[in-house]
Formats: C-alpha cells, structure tokens, sequence
C-alpha cells in the first residue's frame, strides 16, 4: 500500500506541474482584474444545463450576437438540445434566411431556414465582415468558451466588463495607454482595446418567458447557451462518466481483493 | 530459466495449429508461466500500462482517422464534427487526447525506475536502449498528432519545431523546405504529418515487441537488482503479476476516465480550439506538459543550434548510460549515495517541466541554463564519479533469501 501511495504522490506531481503550467499561460502577460465567476448549473460532476436559461441565452444570441457572429458546425436541428420541440425548431429556423442554389436557371437564391441547414452566416464573406467591423471579423461563437482561457467565467466578465472611460487603475498600469479610435474600454479583454461595442443594455432583449433583461441576466444566459453550443456532449458525458468511474472503483477493487488473495502465500 | 515442459493441447484447433506454428506454446511460455522475479514493485506495472495506453491510442486513433480531413480548410471543422455529429465522436477524441498523457505519464515513470535501479546495466543494455528509441518515436509520434486538429497551436508548433533545422549549416533551409513542401507550415505539410502520425504507432508497436524479445530473453531486473538465480526466486507471470498489472490498470483507468469524462481539455491549450491562422501568432507557444523539460533545454542555449544539439544530445544520453555509469552495484536501493543524486535528477527534470512553461524571459533563462548544466552533469561527471568514490551497502545473496529474511517487506507487497 505504501507504494501505492507513493505513486499517486508521482501521478499528482506530474498533475500539478502541468497545472502550474496551465495556470502560467492563463496568467500570460496581460493583467486586469480577476474574472467574474457567477454560480454555473453545468459544473462539477453533477452538472446539467439549465433549459429555461438555455432557451433565454438563446434568445439573446439570435437577437443580438446573430447579426455579427456565426455559429460554424451547427444545425437549426441542434436547437431540439435546448427542449425546443420539433415544429418549434420548424418555425424557429424559418425565420431565417439561408442561401441555396443553383436554380434550375443556375441562379443562387435565398430560402427559409430548415432543421437540418447549417446556421445562417452573418456576412456572405470575410472582407464584408471587417468593413463592417472596423478591420475585424466578430469571431465564430460555437467554441467560444472551449477556445478562451477561463472559459464561461470569461465570456460573461468579457460582456459585463464594459467602461465609459479608462479607468485610472490603467493608466497606473501603462501610462501611455490610450483607446484607440472605434474601440471600446474593456477591462477583461486582452489589451483592453476591443473592436466590439459594449452589447448588452437594460432591456436590450425581450424574452420570451418575461424574465427581467438585465445586463448580468442576458450576459449569464447568453454564456450558458454559448457553453452548450461549444460543449453539446456535456450532460450525457458526465453521466456517463460517472457510471464508468462507479464502475471502474468497484471493479478496481474487487480486482485488489482477489491479487491480495492471490499474493497471500507468495510473501 | 524456461525449463518448464511444454504444454500439452487438449483442443483440437489449438492442437493442429500450434504444431504447424507453436504460437500457444509462445503464448504460455511468455505469458503464463514466464518465470518473473517475486519482488517486483508497483514500479514495474508502469511497462505494461504504457503498452496498454499504446493500444487504447491505436484503437481510438483509427477511429478518428475514419472522420478526419487531414485538409488545411477542413481540418479543424472536421474535428468538430466528430465532437458534435459523429455518435459518441466526442468520447473517441477525448480517450485519445488524455491517453497521450496517461501514455507519457507511464512511460516517464517506466524510463526513472529503470534508472532507479539500474536496469539499464549489463545485460539489458540492448532491451533499455530500444526504450529510448521507442520514447523517441513517441515524441514524434504526438507532435505530429498535435498538428492534426491545425489550431493555433498547432500551426505554430509546427512552424517552431519544423524550422529548429534551419540553423543546421548548409543544407538547413533546403532541408525545411523539403519537411514542409512548401516555403512554410502548409497544406502539404498536414497531409504528410497525418500519414506519418499513422505510421509511427505501428512502428513503435514494432518496436515494443522488440523490446519484450529483448526482456523476455534477460529477464526482467527487480527492485534488488540481484539476477534471479533459482526457481523460488521467481513466480509465475500467470496469475501473480497478470493480477497485479490489472489492478494497476484500474487504478490507471479512473484516472483517465476522471479526465476523459470530468475535465476533458485539461491537459489542452485553449487556444488551440481557435482555428489555424498563419497571420496571427500567439502571445505564447507552449508545448504540451511532456515536451516541456526538453523545450527548456532548448532555450537554455542563445544559439538555436547549440540549443537543437544539446536538446537532441538530452535524449540521446540515455543510450550511453549502461556506459556511463561505472558502478558494480545496480539497485539504488544499495547505493547510498546515489539514491540522493537520483533524486536530485528528478527534482531537476520537474524544474525543467515548469522552466518549460514559463515565457524565455529574466531569471527563468539563468535558471533553465542551471538546470540544463545540472542535467547533462549528472550523467557526465556524476554518475560516472559515483562508481569509484561510492561505498556501497552489502547485496543480498539471493531474491529468495532476501525474501524470506524479511529484508525486502516492502518489495513484496
Ligand atoms: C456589432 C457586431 C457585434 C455584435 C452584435 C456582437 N459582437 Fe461580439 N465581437 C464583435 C467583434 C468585431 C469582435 C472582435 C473583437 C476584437 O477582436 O477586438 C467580437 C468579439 C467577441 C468575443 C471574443 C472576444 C475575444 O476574446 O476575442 C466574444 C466572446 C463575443 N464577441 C461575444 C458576443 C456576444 C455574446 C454577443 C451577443 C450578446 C456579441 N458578441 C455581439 C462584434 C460583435
Ligand atoms: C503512439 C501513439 C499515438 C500518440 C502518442 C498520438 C498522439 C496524438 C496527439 C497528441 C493528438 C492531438 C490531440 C488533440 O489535440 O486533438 C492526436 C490526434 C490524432 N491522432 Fe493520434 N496518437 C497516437 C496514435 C494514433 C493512431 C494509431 C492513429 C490512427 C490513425 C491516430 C490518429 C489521430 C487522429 C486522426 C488525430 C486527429 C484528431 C484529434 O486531434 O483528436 N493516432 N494524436
């Protein structure tokens, strides 16, 4: 036993090197504060997304977000994942616009949304997309909180994070510092001068269900779809694990009962 | 040792083939009754858990392949497809993501014990320097897997790793050109790198069976490095060592299922689920945990030459280490002495681990330069000193008497 607990102590060194590694990159150069880390539905092994918020953040993606973010690699079908029935995913996606063709007369035209269309782009190319933007393309949103160090806490502190002005604690930290035209102040964006302009106003969004659209409201609804659209798997992969780990610990231990069994004589 | 009889086959199959190719009687012979020695350590369970991580990254890996588009514009959505579209995608992937590390884990660990106790001295020299190259194959193995998903750190992990040639005199640029198939990081290179990612695990599954001849023939050392010499010093591999490497196993697998399931991209950068972008490179490249302590002796050296050379030369080293070091002694368990220095190594790899991390910048650069020294003086001035001035303590006579003079409790267990 003594040297299992021996190389456990190894397997977590090495864990924890790789951790400090993680967290070096995390802490990467810029400063600001710390993220905002609201309470999730979907942490920790027994998390499970929330519907009703589910369906809100969506709400605030289709009205807001939709007009200058794509959302690559998903379907109109995958809103049925946020317990949208069948015909009201139908009716959901013909609201929207996707573009189809050739015609028989070899012409391109545009069409109402069906379940299975991929999402509808926000800009028929690149170059559409930064002139409306100042000189940048509003990335794609489907793996936003997979692709960003902190994750979820960091999508909701980035669309909260929003200043009139620069504070003062930034010009303590660089004196030089000054926006740059088109930009707006944001205290967790890296280099703080970000192309987007503050989203989410007081009532920017109606929803549905009659929900107050506060900014914390919509910023934490918003994140929450976004994590459900970067990690669809989620639910059905922590219950699954968490039969797999039972499984594995009862197993492991039965599989230590019978090599002592076995072991008992050889000493 | 292997003066068991034969077995006698009473299934007729079995029978009729094993007499036109006796590949049962190899079965039992190196499975089953293969004479292991008695006091082996958990220690010894990390060979065959590497084995295993091989075949689950094998199995996992052409599942993956059946998806994948190894396409510069493809690449990255194919991925994602087999993590949202493909039935149960999202499991293959991250079985193959995490078993990397579980991989390297096991095989670090394998690589320290033999050093440990000295299991890389005469006679297993051949069976230890066919493990170096088997971890040399690996490292290329998961850098090129690392393109595959061509997200930022991919793209400029390849570009960093693929122009450490450069610097080599005359042919460098020509030879960059050449690796690429182009002037830089591009389509050709991912499709090449994805062909050889699928070769080189089979290569290692070569090499791996090579490595057991070599084992099965020396038989394996054990934890007081006093060969086996009679039959009590020994046990069957069948059930007593099969059992405890399964229960090993177990262990290995809540570990992994734990990140598989729980915390999938732990070990990932998250900027690699950003998509390939040539014009954009980032504020950090960092290589994966296990590259890390050879990252850092990379940068040790102001001259990216000297720097390739000695991260090269780092590895390589091994392979002389039968060589460099001179004592009669194998187990450190016998070598006062030793055993501190041994440490001290590990110690210094694990500094070399978070060097590896940290941006090439003020005191980390003079720190990774003092590891680096210390690393490469270990096995060139230390280990080859030790030999002469260390008094060793007293080798038991034999595993068996050792055994059952209660000396070696802890061996057992
Ligand atoms: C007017 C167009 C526009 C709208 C509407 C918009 N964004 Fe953005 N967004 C951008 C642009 C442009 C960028 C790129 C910012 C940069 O790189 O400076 C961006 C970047 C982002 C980023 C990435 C920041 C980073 O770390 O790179 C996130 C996350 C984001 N937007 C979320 C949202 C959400 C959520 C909504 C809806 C509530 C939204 N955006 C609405 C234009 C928009
Ligand atoms: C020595 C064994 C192997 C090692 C060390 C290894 C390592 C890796 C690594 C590090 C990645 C990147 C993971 C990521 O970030 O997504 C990867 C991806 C991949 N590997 Fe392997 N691999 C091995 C065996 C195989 C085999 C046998 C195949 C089968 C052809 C395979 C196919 C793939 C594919 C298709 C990808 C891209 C998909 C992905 O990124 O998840 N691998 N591998």
């Amino acid at each position: 036993m003594k040297t299992l607990i021996r190389i456990s102590t190894a397997a977590a060194l090495a864990a924890g090197l790789s951790l400090g590694g993680t967290a070096a990159q995390a802490a990467g150069g810029h400063g600001g504060p710390e993220l905002m880390h609201p309470s999730w539905s979907f942490e920790g092994i027994y998390g499970r997304y929330n519907e009703d918020q589910l369906k809100r953040g969506w709400e605030v993606y289709a009205q807001v977000c939709a007009s200058c973010h794509p959302l690559d690699y998903m379907h109109y079908r995958n809103l049925e994942g946020l317990g949208y029935t069948e015909d009201e995913v139908k009716e959901i996606a013909a609201q929207f616009e996707v573009r189809d063709g050739p015609d028989e007369w070899g012409e391109m035209f545009t069409r109402p949304a069906t379940p299975p269309d991929a999402f509808a782009e926000p800009y028929e190319n690149d170059a559409l997309a930064k002139l409306a933007n100042g000189g940048v393309v509003p990335p794609n949103l489907s793996v936003m909180t997979r692709a960003r160090d902190g994750g979820a806490d960091y999508v909701y502190s980035l669309m909260l994070g929003y200043e009139g002005g620069v504070p003062e604690w930034v010009h303590e930290e660089d004196p030089d510092f000054a926006l740059p035209p088109g930009k707006s102040f944001n205290a967790y964006f890296p280099g703080y001068a970000i192309s987007m302009p503050e989203q989410l106003f007081e009532g920017a969004v109606t929803y549905s269900d009659g929900t107050e659209a506060t900014p914390e409201q919509m910023a934490k609804d918003v994140t929450a779809f976004l994590q459900w659209a970067a990690e669809p798997e989620l639910e059905d992969r922590k219950e699954l694990g968490r039969y797999t780990l039972l499984f594995l610990i009862v197993f492991t231990g039965v599989l230590y009962a019978y090599k002592r069994e076995i072991w008992k004589d050889a000493h | 040792m292997s003066s068991t009889p034969n077995p006698v086959w009473s299934n007729r199959a079995i029978k009729w083939v094993d007499r036109r190719m006796p590949i049962f009687t190899l079965m039992y012979n190196e499975l089953v009754v293969y004479p292991a020695p008695r006091n082996l350590n958990y220690w010894w369970n990390f060979g065959s858990l590497a084995g295993i991580a091989l075949v689950i990254l094998i199995f996992s890996g052409i599942f993956l392949a059946m998806y994948y588009v190894p396409h510069e514009d493809m690449a990255f959505a194919s991925i994602e497809r087999i993590m949202r579209d493909v039935n149960y995608g999202w499991l293959i992937r991250f079985i193959h993501m995490n078993t990397v590390s579980l991989f390297f884990l096991c095989v670090y660990i394998h690589i320290f014990r033999g050093m440990y106790y000295g299991s890389y001295k005469a006679p297993r020299e051949l069976l230890w320097g066919i493990g170096v190259i088997i971890y040399l194959v690996m490292v290329g193995t998961a850098f090129l897997g690392y393109v595959l998903p061509w997200g930022q750190m991919s793209f400029w992990a390849a570009t960093v790793i693929t122009s450490l040639v450069t610097p080599i005199p005359w042919v460098g640029e020509d030879l960059a050109i050449w690796l690429w198939g182009g002037f830089g990081v591009n389509n050709a290179t991912l499709q090449r790198f994805f062909s050889l990612h699928y070769l080189f695990p089979m290569v290692i599954f070569a090499l791996v069976f090579l490595h057991l001849w070599a084992l099965h023939t020396t038989k394996s050392n054990n934890p007081l490095g006093v060969e086996v010499k009679k039959k009590a010093d020994t046990l069957p591999f069948h059930p007593y060592y099969t059992m405890k490497d399964a229960f090993g196993l177990g262990v290995a697998l809540i570990a992994l299922a734990f990140f598989v399931f729980f915390a999938p991209n732990y070990f990932n950068h998250a900027i690699n689920y950003v998509q390939a972008d040539p014009m954009v490179t980032p504020e950090h490249i960092v290589p994966e945990w296990y590259f890390l302590p050879f990252y850092a002796i990379l940068r040790a050296v102001p001259d990216k030459l000297g720097g390739v050379v000695l991260m090269f030369l780092s590895i390589a080293i091994w392979l002389a280490l039968p060589w460099l070091d001179t004592s009669k002694v194998r187990s450190g368990r016998f070598r006062p002495l030793f055993k501190w220095f041994f440490w001290l190594l590990v110690i210094d790899f694990c500094i070399l681990t978070w060097l590896g991390a940290m941006p090439a910048e003020g005191a980390y650069v003079t720190m990774g330069q003092w590891a680096t020294a210390y690393y490469f003086a270990h096995f060139i001035l230390i280990l080859p000193l030790l030999g002469w001035f260390e008094k060793t303590k007293p080798v038991p006579e034999s595993i068996s008497a050792a055994v059952t003079a209660g000396h070696d409790k802890e061996a057992a267990a």
